[in-house]
C-alpha cells in the first residue's frame, strides 16, 4: 500500500462523505426540529433517483441541470408527507415513539412497492451525462467528476441551510417552534405551516442528493434502504438534533468507510462505519454534537 | 384493582388455554398444505413477536436488531447439526444460550443509550452480525448452508413427509412465550419494567436493579427468539444470512406487537393472527407477479393501523384505554 493509494482513498472517502452529509442533514434537520426520525428517508433518496433518471430519460435534461427541479419537487412532497402522515403520527399520546417509526416505516414499504409496480425491479443508470465517467486529477489524485460535484453542491447546500436557518425571518421561526411549539402559536406562527415547510426542506436536501448521485450510482426501487441506515448513523454519530453534526458526521464516516476499504474487503467496508458509531456513542450517548 | 387484576389473569390463562386446545385441533380440519404454512409462520411471528415483546413493549428498550438472535438460533443449531452431528435440540438450547449471552454483553454498553440512539445501535449490531456471517467462510459465507436429510423423526427435528409436527412445535413455542410473558407480567421483574418504560428518570434512580431487570428481559426475550430462529433453519432445511439474519425478520418480529397492541399480553398473538396470513396471501394472490401491489397494499396498512390505532387492535377490546397503555 502506497501513500498515493492511501491519500486517493481518503480524498474519495472525503467526497463520497460530504454527500453522506447531504443525505444525513435532511434527517438531521426534521429530527431537530420536531424530534421525528423519518424512516422513508432512503425512499425520498430513490425517488430523487428515479425523478432524475426520468428527466434524463424523456426530456435529456441533464441531471446537473435538472436537480433543482428534483429539489423543488421533493420539497412539495415532503411537505405532502407531512400534512397526510406525519401531523397525524405526532398527536398519537400513546406509543408516540413507535407510531412515527411505523407509519413513517409503512410509507417507506409502499413506496418501494410503488417504484416496483411502475419502474419495475431493473437496475437502471443515467447513459453519457455531461459529468459521467468524467475525472480530474489534482497533484496526482484522479478525482470523478461527478463525486467532485456533488461534493461541492453539498458545500454550497450546507452553507445556504447554515445561513437560512440563521439569518432569515422564516429561518428564526423554525428555530422558535423548535424551542417551543405552544409559545409560537401567541405569536401567530402557524406550526403546522412550518413543520411542513421544514419536511419540505429536509426532503430538498436529499432530493438534491439523490439527483447528483443518479448520475454515479444504480437506480432500482431498493436503493434507498442501502443509504438510509447509514444516513440514520451519520445523523447519530454527530448527535441527533444537530444539522452541524450531520455534516461533520458525514464527513467522518466517508473516511471511516475509505480507511476500512483498504483493509477489509470490499463486503465489509460498511463494519468500520458501524464500529466507529458503537464506539463513538458509547463514549457519548448523545453523539458528537449532540445536545443536553 | 388487585382483585380485578388477579381475575383477568385467571381469565386470560383460561382463554390461552382453550385457544390453545382450538388451535390444536386446527389441522383436523386444514388438510390444505398451503394453509397449513401459513398457520405454522404465523404461530412462529406470534410467539417471535411475543419474545421481542417482553424487551421492546413491557421495558420499553425498542430492538429493531433482534434479527441478530434469530440468525444466532439458526446458525449454531445448523453449525452443530452439519459440522459435528449434533441433534437440533441441543443447538436449539446452545443458540438460546449463546444469544442470551451475547443480549446480556451487549446491554452493558447498550442500555445506557436512550431513544434514538439505542434503535440505531440495534440496527447496527445485527447489521454487523449479518456483514460477518455473509463473510465467514466456515459457515457458508453468503451461500449458507444446506441442511442435510438425516431422517423422518422428532429426535433429529426433521419432516419430510408432513408439516404437522413443525405445526405443534410452532404451537409449542408460541404458547411457552406467551406463558412467561403471563408469568412474568405479574413478577417483580414485570413491574420494574413498567416503572423504566413509563418513567426511565424515577426508575433510573432505584439503581442497578432496573439495569438487572432491563438485562432479564434482553435474556429472556433474545432466548426464545433464537430457539425460533433454530425452529426456522429446520423448517426450511436451508440458511443463508440473508435469509435468516437480515432486517426484514427485526421488522417482521416488530410489527405483529405493534398492530396487536405494544406491551401487552395478547398484541403480539391478535397481530400475529391478522398480520401473517394477509401477508402471505397479498404475496401469493397478487405479488405473484413481483409487482409490488402486495407492498403497497401492506405498507398502506401498516400507516393506517399505527395512525388510528396508536395502541394496537387489542385497544379495541380493553374497556379503558389507560390500560392498554401500559398491559
Amino acid at each position: 500500500m502506497t501513500v498515493e493509494t492511501i491519500v486517493q482513498s481518503l480524498a474519495s472517502g472525503l467526497l463520497m462523505g460530504l454527500l453522506y452529509g447531504l443525505i444525513a442533514v435532511g434527517l438531521a434537520l426534521i429530527f431537530g426540529l420536531m424530534d421525528v426520525t423519518n424512516f422513508a428517508h432512503g425512499e425520498f433518496l430513490m425517488i430523487a433517483m428515479y425523478a432524475s433518471f426520468f428527466l434524463f430519460t424523456f426530456f435529456a435534461i441533464d441531471p446537473l441541470l435538472s436537480a433543482p427541479l428534483v429539489a423543488a419537487a421533493l420539497f412539495v412532497f415532503g411537505a405532502i408527507v407531512y400534512l397526510l402522515i406525519v401531523r397525524f403520527a405526532m398527536r398519537a399520546k400513546a406509543n408516540a415513539g413507535m407510531v412515527q417509526i411505523f407509519s413513517t416505516f409503512g410509507l417507506a414499504i409502499v413506496m418501494r412497492g410503488l417504484a416496483q409496480l411502475f419502474f419495475t425491479p431493473d437496475y437502471r443508470s443515467i447513459p453519457q451525462s455531461w459529468l459521467g465517467g468524467k475525472t480530474v486529477s489534482i497533484a496526482g489524485i484522479f478525482l470523478p467528476e461527478p463525486q467532485l460535484v456533488g461534493a461541492l453542491v453539498s458545500i454550497a447546500a450546507f452553507v445556504g441551510l447554515y445561513f437560512f436557518i440563521h439569518r432569515t425571518d422564516f429561518g428564526r421561526a423554525l428555530e422558535a417552534t423548535r424551542e417551543d411549539p405552544g409559545a409560537v402559536a401567541l405569536v401567530g406562527i402557524d406550526k403546522n405551516r412550518v413543520f411542513a415547510f421544514g419536511w419540505g426542506l429536509g426532503a430538498a436536501l436529499v432530493g438534491l442528493a439523490g439527483a447528483i448521485m443518479a448520475v454515479f450510482f444504480y437506480i432500482y426501487p431498493d436503493v434507498g434502504a442501502s443509504f438510509a441506515l447509514i444516513a440514520y448513523v451519520t445523523v447519530a454519530l454527530g448527535g441527533f438534533g444537530s444539522v452541524f453534526g450531520a455534516f461533520a458526521g458525514g464527513i467522518i464516516v466517508g473516511l471511516v468507510e475509505a480507511v476500512t476499504a483498504l483493509m477489509l474487503p470490499p463486503s465489509l467496508k460498511s463494519v468500520g462505519i458501524y464500529a466507529v458509531y458503537l464506539l463513538v456513542v458509547f463514549i457519548r450517548p448523545r453523539g458528537l454534537f449532540g445536545s443536553m | 384493582m388487585d382483585k380485578n387484576f388477579a381475575a383477568r389473569r385467571r381469565r386470560d390463562l383460561i382463554v390461552a388455554a382453550v385457544l390453545a386446545v382450538l388451535a390444536a385441533l386446527a389441522p383436523l380440519f386444514v388438510k390444505n398444505v398451503y394453509i397449513q404454512n401459513i398457520l405454522v409462520l404465523t404461530l412462529m411471528y406470534a410467539a417471535l413477536s411475543q419474545s421481542w415483546n417482553i424487551l421492546s413493549g413491557y421495558c420499553g428498550q425498542i430492538s429493531l436488531g433482534h434479527a441478530l438472535y434469530f440468525g444466532i438460533g439458526a446458525y449454531t443449531t445448523e453449525l452443530l447439526f452439519t459440522k459435528f452431528g449434533v441433534l437440533p435440540w441441543f443447538g436449539m438450547l446452545a443458540g438460546g444460550g449463546i444469544a442470551a449471552l451475547i443480549a446480556m454483553g451487549l446491554g452493558y454498553p447498550f442500555f445506557r443509550l436512550r431513544g434514538h440512539y439505542f434503535v440505531i445501535a440495534t440496527i447496527v449490531i445485527a447489521e454487523i452480525g449479518l456483514l460477518l456471517f455473509q463473510n465467514w467462510d466456515w459457515a457458508g459465507a453468503a451461500m449458507g448452508i444446506t441442511i442435510p436429510v438425516r431422517g423422518d423423526s422428532w429426535l433429529k427435528f426433521q419432516f419430510m413427509r408432513s408439516k404437522l409436527p413443525y405445526f405443534y412445535f410452532a404451537l409449542a413455542l408460541c404458547c411457552l412465550a406467551w406463558f412467561v410473558t403471563w408469568w412474568l407480567e405479574d413478577s417483580k421483574w414485570g413491574f420494574w419494567w413498567r416503572a423504566v418504560k413509563d418513567n426511565p428518570e424515577a426508575a433510573e434512580s432505584l439503581g442497578v436493579v432496573v439495569f438487572n431487570s432491563k438485562m432479564g428481559a434482553a435474556a429472556v426475550s433474545a432466548f426464545l427468539v433464537a430457539v425460533g430462529g433454530a425452529f426456522y433453519a429446520q423448517f426450511l432445511a436451508y440458511i443463508d444470512p440473508e435469509s435468516v439474519m437480515g432486517f426484514q425478520f427485526s421488522l417482521l418480529m416488530a410489527l405483529p406487537a405493534v398492530l396487536g397492541g405494544i406491551g401487552t399480553l395478547w398484541g403480539p398473538v391478535l397481530g400475529a393472527a391478522i398480520l401473517i396470513p394477509m401477508t402471505e396471501l397479498t404475496r401469493s394472490y397478487i405479488g405473484g407477479s413481483g409487482r409490488g401491489v402486495d407492498l403497497i397494499v401492506y405498507g398502506t396498512l401498516i400507516v393506517l393501523i399505527s395512525l388510528a390505532l396508536p395502541q394496537g387492535l387489542v385497544s379495541l377490546f380493553s374497556r379503558s384505554k389507560a390500560k392498554g397503555a401500559t398491559r
